[in-house]
């Protein structure tokens, strides 16, 4: 081997810069969005669309690197001669659509939909959809008092079909206890809004292993494990992907989980660096969220190519070492 | 695919029952019993062809569930395996159909409906009766049912008795004494023509096109089929070929059957003419409205002319494979369509080289597992693909992305029937029936409170009340207090619009829908809000849950709808009308799919018009 | 592979791939991420052939599973290359213009039969023709691999077997097309780019090559040893010579991480002194001289980073080390100055852009477009450079640009260590999803996956020896022995056992393993031992 030369000497450079395949340049579409006529290429999405116009559209169920499954329905928007609204988040741009993304009928949807999550979940960790629900006037308390929490695992054992007929004196609501069964999250489903994120999360748009999936149906419909199992018990490997799509809180962290609890979480001391997993050799990057010098969470920026928002289990959980006294205090200086 | 198994195993009954569905299995990797000296060394099914199976879940899960009468988690676990199927999405799926029971349940069970027409024949009254002799609802002998699609014959029960040879018996109408009969004799009874004839009072009359052989032929035999001119129209529309069959269905203006009213010409021409292959029929027999029972009455009484159409659709949009997916509710049906498929398979009228024309076309049979959604076509797409019945948003239309992703043509039973009828009259011929706007024969089921309940076939154009005349109108000489048109996801009727022409364009004039040709007869004696009630709890029931203004906008307008009947509305009765309003709005603009779209028309249409809940009538 | 160590492709294009040969790899648990770009080929269509004695989570995803036996790659690897060239699909072309030493490289495949390779791997030779077939005729394959081509004591053998496939398929070079092997660190792959090699100088420029000398020695003001130096297999051995005295250490605990612990530990006992610079009290540092106690890199200072997909990225400071710890350029900036060389002010970006200016393919990357860009991917030769996707277009230029590239037949050669009567069983090593090596930094955190170490054996060989899940029972190879309770694992197969390296404090696996290691890259056969296993009596 040590006659070849090329094993001694890097490779000349190529000519050209290697290049992916060329992909056609997508054709572009005319359309009108509140009256401004706005040019796109044709695989956008209207949500896309009203982006580059710089119209805030609001979502809950879309994130860019899920598929988008549209539907809480939040983003709803007017196109002319449609029946119904269609959703932005997927419906892809056609030419000649007329859009109205802040008609009276747009906005009562939206309102709508955020008194409908506002009067069953629990928004208190959703920062987003209670800007929303400010922006568009939603009011939950229309629809009377909530009912009481369901017991522990009651919603999960609700088969489909006939249930029991409500007096309509309380405003069915998915509050149940937390379910804390192991140290490093916990799903507290009276915060969930069923947008799907998660599921996809544990699917085909990332991880790929399964562990949850939506059960029951209509107002009982829930993520659930198979055979609703403890987390333990289930096909979870912890990767945290859910919780890094989770909008509303319902899925957390144990650390900012117990942090809350004891009062102590406060994003405004805290800072966000990003770097790359001391692990394996792929290069994921970290967002380590750091509050009074400890990380107190991890996520993954979704623009990383090599990511795309996704880590596993030791990227998202395996920094603690770094915080163990033990092993650093014995290895003191000059020791 | 890594997937992590931790229930208990199945029993060899278990795995016989799946087995019987899927044949033994090929491979350790994929359910079988461990063999290292041929997969030592590799996976004999792996990969893209073991993920592929998925399909074969919903079928696998009813073999399980007719044998034991649930679905027990070892039978799940050897399911997954077998199928390469995750076991937190199984139990998704198990959990989506409320035939299916995750729970051990008795092995007979006797499923009530107490929906619309039932209710007003006396449901509750059977629900009583089997309370006191079968105990609570809860112990699992007996339970509630939404509409079992036999309302011309109401009250109606669906006695399901797992085992080794499972049975599944339709009882309408049915008696508390016929129900105990049943479970104790354990007969079945399947007669031909007397129940047929009950349901189609025209039966008989020769000018009858859709309906002619029903009641009049044997419905299991092919020769008596084609002895009364079945598959003649598959012999012409061969010597048309693909495109003068589409011409055909063109010219006829023939619109879909199933509530939406699409031209199902150019359905077909739109796939027939789709770059991906393959393409796909999918026969939409989920009828599930409440009030709806024409489909299960053609299948009941002339499947070959569903096979029929379905091969003629098939050979014109280059379709080699159709999907029948009949309700699971509907055990009559689904028993005489698999004779048909069989027969017609036996005799060259499906398979490969249909005929001897050189074309391929077969169909195969899917039972749905209880849910009102699947009814819709993209969610009945997903069924087939043995997932939860979720409707996806559309576009992209069947027509491009359909079942299994492929350009797809879906027709409802009763579109699929007048095919054969286009094809003989010709487009024009056809199109000459009815009227300008509403082409050929239309079917409507006519139940509740009227003299002769069942379907009837009619040219399109007659008014409402000539058809409920023709039914034998209200007995007992009551007054009508209101007509539910088109089912629960259509609109209430006064008396004073009784006039209305029973034509796409009449009712839409009218502000009412067709829908799927449900005319459900309400006279004096009725509580309105009780029906009310009654829609309200269905469409939450049935709701799939998938987007918000229908999942929690369902359950909101029950309440309301509680509120005003128990007298107790927040604010006033007027402020929950507005609130009712913005309900219905929000689910007819931004739900994904029909159910939504429509699940206040009918409570909305009656609160606007009909008083159905007088105030200080408190009905608690 | 050809001059520059380093995965000929981007992790999107296996995206968009056809066939993936996954060889001694199971990245489902040790890349998760990289796995997850596989599982987007796969969604997209691609056929995924996983080449691994276990049935691991990722061979449960394949089309195709090759359970070969340990240590046969070769055998496998030339008769998939025999039955392409039988088949007719050798990609001509492709060979007569980019390659050389064909025709030798044919003549030494001669014995490697379909048949023969059954025999040797114990894959039965249809599953291996399949894969041939379907790998030559792919528009577009990628092969990765893992530890489980390169720990074995013939391992450069074992990637020059990969190479040559992909030579006789033209399948490197093209997007979608290539040979990627997956770095086990976050800077493994740096840390070699940067010159942590025993020949190489920064930007694998060979330390015997005058010209690429002269740039450091003007640089640095002193002149580069002109020799290659050692691996840390050869330091290992110097050290029991006597010939090498004093080791110095960073960021790493070869004590637990080296096969054969035991000899492993005398070896460092003989030298005379030991300085250990890290963030734990490892088991190497407590033999340790002196110990430097340093900061995260990679969270506790700044710097970068390189990984599988040659991507330099940038590493931050997010949280303050402990009192005491230090970051390790400061460290080694402090060392200078004691030692008589005043470096100034340690910082991480004067440092890089002094490489940038010393190793061309890093040229192009200042932390300024490092931030902007999400990381850069070598080779970068300047400013308005975009790093390159996939490595080797050189070789589909017309002529082909710079020197062809020699196929080398390599021949099969069993483990080291051969089973016997008395240590009838092969064990091999490996990670599991949520720990990491040794375990020092994954103890940190409660994974509730975790269930401690184990030996993990086929049923059928937990049957015949009577043991039963949870039990525990004493391993012994020629070099130790250690005691660890059984867990039954369906994916092996009688004979083949497996343990992992993670839970070195409580079960020393490296007692077992053993040390061949080969002489070209320096790596032991961690992937094959024979042992024994025994029943420690009534439980």
């Amino acid at each position: 081997m040590s006659t070849d030369t090329v094993w001694f000497r890097p490779p000349p450079r190529p000519s050209h810069t290697p290049q992916p395949p060329e992909q056609p340049e997508p054709a572009s579409v005319d359309l009108t969005i509140d009256g401004q006529a706005v040019r796109v290429p044709a695989d956008w999405t209207i949500l896309q669309a009203c982006g580059s116009l710089g119209i805030d559209t609001p979502t809950l169920c879309y994130l860019e690197n899920l598929t988008p499954v549209n539907v809480c329905r939040i983003c709803v928007v007017e196109l002319a001669g449609a029946r119904t609204l269609v959703p932005a988040c997927s419906r892809v741009v056609e030419p000649g659509m007329d859009i109205r993304t802040d008609s009276p009928r747009v906005r009562l949807s939206r309102k709508m939909v955020l008194e409908f999550l506002g009067s069953s979940v629990d928004l208190s960790t959703a920062p987003q959809a209670q800007a929303y629900a400010a922006r568009y006037g939603a009011c939950p308390e229309r629809y009377g008092q909530p009912h009481a929490p369901s017991g522990p695992g009651e919603r999960d054992a609700r088969e489909p079909g006939h249930h029991h007929a409500p007096d309509g004196s309380a405003a069915e609501t998915v509050a149940q206890p937390v379910k804390v069964d192991n140290d490093l999250y916990i799903r507290d489903y009276g915060k969930c809004i069923l947008c799907y994120k998660c599921v996809e999360a544990c699917g085909t748009d990332a991880q790929n292993t399964f562990a949850i999936a939506v059960a029951g149906r209509g107002f009982d419909a829930r993520i659930s494990t198979e055979g609703n199992v403890p987390l333990p018990d289930s096909a979870c490997v912890y990767c945290g992907n859910c919780i890094g799509v989770c909008p509303t809180g319902a899925l957390m962290f144990r650390s900012e989980f117990e942090l809350r609890k004891q009062g102590q979480w406060d994003e405004s001391r805290q800072t966000r660096t990003d770097t790359i997993c001391p692990y394996c050799g792929v290069g994921c990057t970290l967002s380590l969220h750091v509050q009074d010098n400890r990380i107190v969470k991890v996520t993954s920026p979704l623009d990383v190519e090599v990511t795309h928002g996704h880590l596993c289990i030791k990227g998202r959980f395996g920094f603690e070492f770094v915080h163990g006294g033990d092993l650093k205090a014995d290895a003191n200086p000059e020791g | 695919m890594d997937l992590h198994f931790h229930g208990p195993k199945p029993t060899a009954a278990e795995q016989a029952a799946v087995d019987s569905v899927l044949g033994p299995p090929t491979s350790a990797w994929a359910g079988g019993a461990r063999n290292i000296e041929d997969e030592g060394h590799i996976t004999l099914l792996g990969g893209h062809a073991a993920r592929s199976r998925r399909d074969l879940l919903l079928p696998a899960l009813h073999a399980v569930q007719s044998r034991f009468g649930w679905v027990p988690p070892g039978a799940v676990d050897y399911i997954c395996r077998r199928l390469t199927v995750p076991p937190a999405e199984a139990h998704g799926v198990v959990t989506f159909y409320h035939l299916f029971s995750l729970e051990p349940r008795p092995s007979a069970v006797v499923h009530v409906c107490d929906d619309i027409a039932c209710r007003i024949k006396g449901a509750e009254r059977l629900c009583d009766e089997l309370e006191h002799s079968l105990g609570p609802e809860r112990e699992g002998h007996w339970k509630r049912s939404p509409c079992l699609g036999c309302c011309e014959l109401a009250p109606a029960a669906l006695a399901l008795d797992a085992g080794e040879s499972p049975r599944a018996t339709a009882l309408a109408p049915a008696t508390h004494a016929d129900i105990m009969g049943l479970r104790t004799s354990g007969e079945e009874r399947h007669d031909s023509f007397e129940s047929l004839r009950r349901s189609v009072p025209q039966c008989g009359d020769p000018k009858l096109r859709l309906l002619g052989r029903i009641g009049q032929i044997d419905p299991e035999s092919l020769d008596a089929y084609r002895q009364s001119g079945g598959y003649t129209a598959l012999g012409r529309a061969i010597e048309l070929g693909p495109e003068g069959v589409i011409r055909e269905v063109l010219a006829s203006k023939l619109m879909g059957r199933g509530g939406a009213a699409f031209p199902t010409g150019r359905k077909w021409d739109a796939v027939a003419k789709a770059p991906a292959r393959p393409h796909y029929v999918v026969c939409n027999a989920d009828e599930s409205e409440p009030g709806t029972f024409k489909d299960r009455v053609l299948m009941e009484g002339d499947p070959f002319a569903v096979i029929e159409g379905m091969t003629i659709t098939g050979f014109a949009t280059g379709s080699e494979r159709g999907y029948l997916y009949v309700r699971g509710e509907y055990p009559l049906a689904t028993r005489r369509m698999r004779l048909a498929i069989e027969a017609a398979r036996a005799a060259g009228l499906l398979g490969a080289n249909v005929m001897n024309a050189g074309f391929t076309f077969d169909v195969e049979l899917r039972s749905g597992a209880g849910a009102y959604i699947c009814g819709e076509e993209t969610a009945l797409f997903n069924s087939i693909e043995g997932k939860r019945g979720e409707p996806r948003n559309k576009p992209p239309f069947p027509v491009h992305v359909g079942l299994f992703g492929k350009p797809t043509v879906v027709n409802n039973v009763e579109t699929l029937v007048n095919i054969p009828l286009i094809v003989s009259l010709g487009g024009e011929g056809y199109a000459r029936v009815g009227t300008p706007g509403s082409s050929g024969p239309k079917l409507f089921c006519v139940s509740g409170n009227v003299a002769r309940p069942g379907v009837y076939e009619v040219d399109f154009g007659i008014s409402l009340t000539d058809l409920i005349a023709q039914a034998g109108g209200v007995p007992d000489g009551k007054a009508i207090r209101a007509v539910l048109l088109g089912g629960a996801a259509g609109m209430f009727v006064g008396p004073d619009k009784l006039d209305v022409s029973l034509t796409f364009e009449g009712t839409r004039a009218a502000g009412v829908t067709l829908g799927s040709g449900v005319v459900l007869v309400f006279d004096e004696s009725v509580d309105l809000g009780d029906v009310l009630a009654r829609i309200a709890a269905f469409f939450r029931d049935e709701s799939c849950g998938q987007c918000v203004p229908c999942r929690v906008g369902t359950v909101r307008q029950e309440e309301l709808i509680q509120r005003l009947r128990s007298g107790q509305p927040i604010g006033s009765r007027d402020d929950e009308a507005s609130l009712l309003k913005e309900i219905g709005q929000v689910m007819r603009d931004a739900s994904i799919c029909g159910l939504g779209q429509t699940a206040s028309n009918a409570i909305e249409s009656a609160l606007a018009t009909l008083d159905p809940i007088p105030e200080g009538k408190s009905s608690r | 592979m050809f001059g520059a160590g380093g995965g000929t492709n981007s992790y999107r294009e296996i995206e968009e791939t056809d066939v993936i040969l996954l060889w001694g790899s199971n990245a489902r648990e040790t890349h998760p991420i990289f796995f997850h770009h596989l599982l987007k080929g796969i969604h997209n269509g691609a056929r995924l052939y996983a080449i691994d004695p276990r049935r691991t989570s990722s061979a449960r995803w394949a089309d195709g599973w090759l359970g070969l036996d340990i240590g046969s790659d070769i055998a496998l690897a030339n008769a998939v290359a025999r039955e392409i060239i039988a088949a007719g699909l050798e990609n001509r072309e492709f060979i007569e213009h980019a390659t050389t030493g064909f025709e030798a490289y044919k003549q030494a495949l001669e014995p490697y039969t379909l048949a023969y390779a059954e025999k040797e791997t114990g894959v039965p030779a249809h599953a291996i023709r399949e894969m041939a077939h379907a790998y030559a005729k792919a528009d577009r394959a990628l092969i990765c691999w893992t530890l489980g081509i390169t720990e074995h004591h013939n391992a450069v053998d074992n990637v020059l077997a990969l190479i040559n496939l992909s030579l006789l398929t033209g399948h490197v070079g093209r997007y979608g097309c290539g040979l990627n092997p997956l770095r086990g660190q976050n800077n493994v792959q740096g840390g070699g780019d940067m010159g942590a090699l025993p020949d190489r100088l920064p930007g694998f420029q060979h330390v015997e090559i005058a010209e690429y000398r002269e740039k450091f020695d003007r640089l640095w003001g002193v002149p580069v040893p002109p020799k290659r130096g050692w691996h840390l297999s050869e330091m290992l051995e110097a050290m029991e010579h006597g010939t090498f005295r004093a080791l110095y250490v960073l960021g790493e605990n070869p004590l637990q991480s080296e096969a054969d612990q035991a000899l492993t530990r005398h070896r460092l006992e003989s030298l005379d002194y030991l300085i250990v610079q890290d963030i734990f009290l490892t088991a190497t540092a407590q033999m340790a001289d002196v110990v430097f106690p340093a900061a995260a890199g990679w969270c506790e200072s700044d710097g970068t980073v390189t990984n599988s997909e040659r991507r330099v990225q940038r590493v931050r400071k997010a949280v303050e080390p402990p009192a005491g710890a230090r970051d390790d350029i400061a460290i080694l900036y402090d060392l200078a100055r004691r030692l008589g060389h005043d470096w100034g002010e340690p910082q991480a970006e004067a440092i890089w852009d002094e490489l940038r200016a010393l190793s061309p393919v890093h040229a192009g990357m200042s932390y300024a477009r490092l931030e902007a860009e999400h990381g850069l991917q070598w080779p970068c030769y300047d400013d308005t450079h975009p790093g390159e996707l996939f490595l080797h277009s050189r070789l589909w230029e017309r002529p082909v640009l710079g020197p062809r590239v020699a196929f080398h037949a390599v021949e099969h050669d069993p483990p080291v260590e051969r089973l016997s009567d008395e240590f009838p069983l092969r064990l091999t090593t490996g990670r599991r999803l949520d720990d990491y090596n040794t375990g020092v930094q994954t103890s940190g955190y409660a994974s509730p996956m975790r269930r401690g170490e184990s030996l993990d054996m086929s049923p059928e060989d937990a049957d015949r020896l009577g043991v039963r899940s949870g039990e525990v029972v004493r391993v012994t190879s020629r070099r130790g022995g250690i005691e660890v309770p059984v867990r039954i694992d369906e994916a092996l197969r009688p004979g083949l056992t497996f343990m992992t390296p993670h839970f070195q404090d409580e079960v020393a696996t490296n007692i077992l393993t053993i040390d061949a290691t080969d002489p070209r890259s320096g790596t032991a056969e961690f992937k094959a031992a024979a042992i024994r296993v025994e029943r420690l009596g009534v439980t």
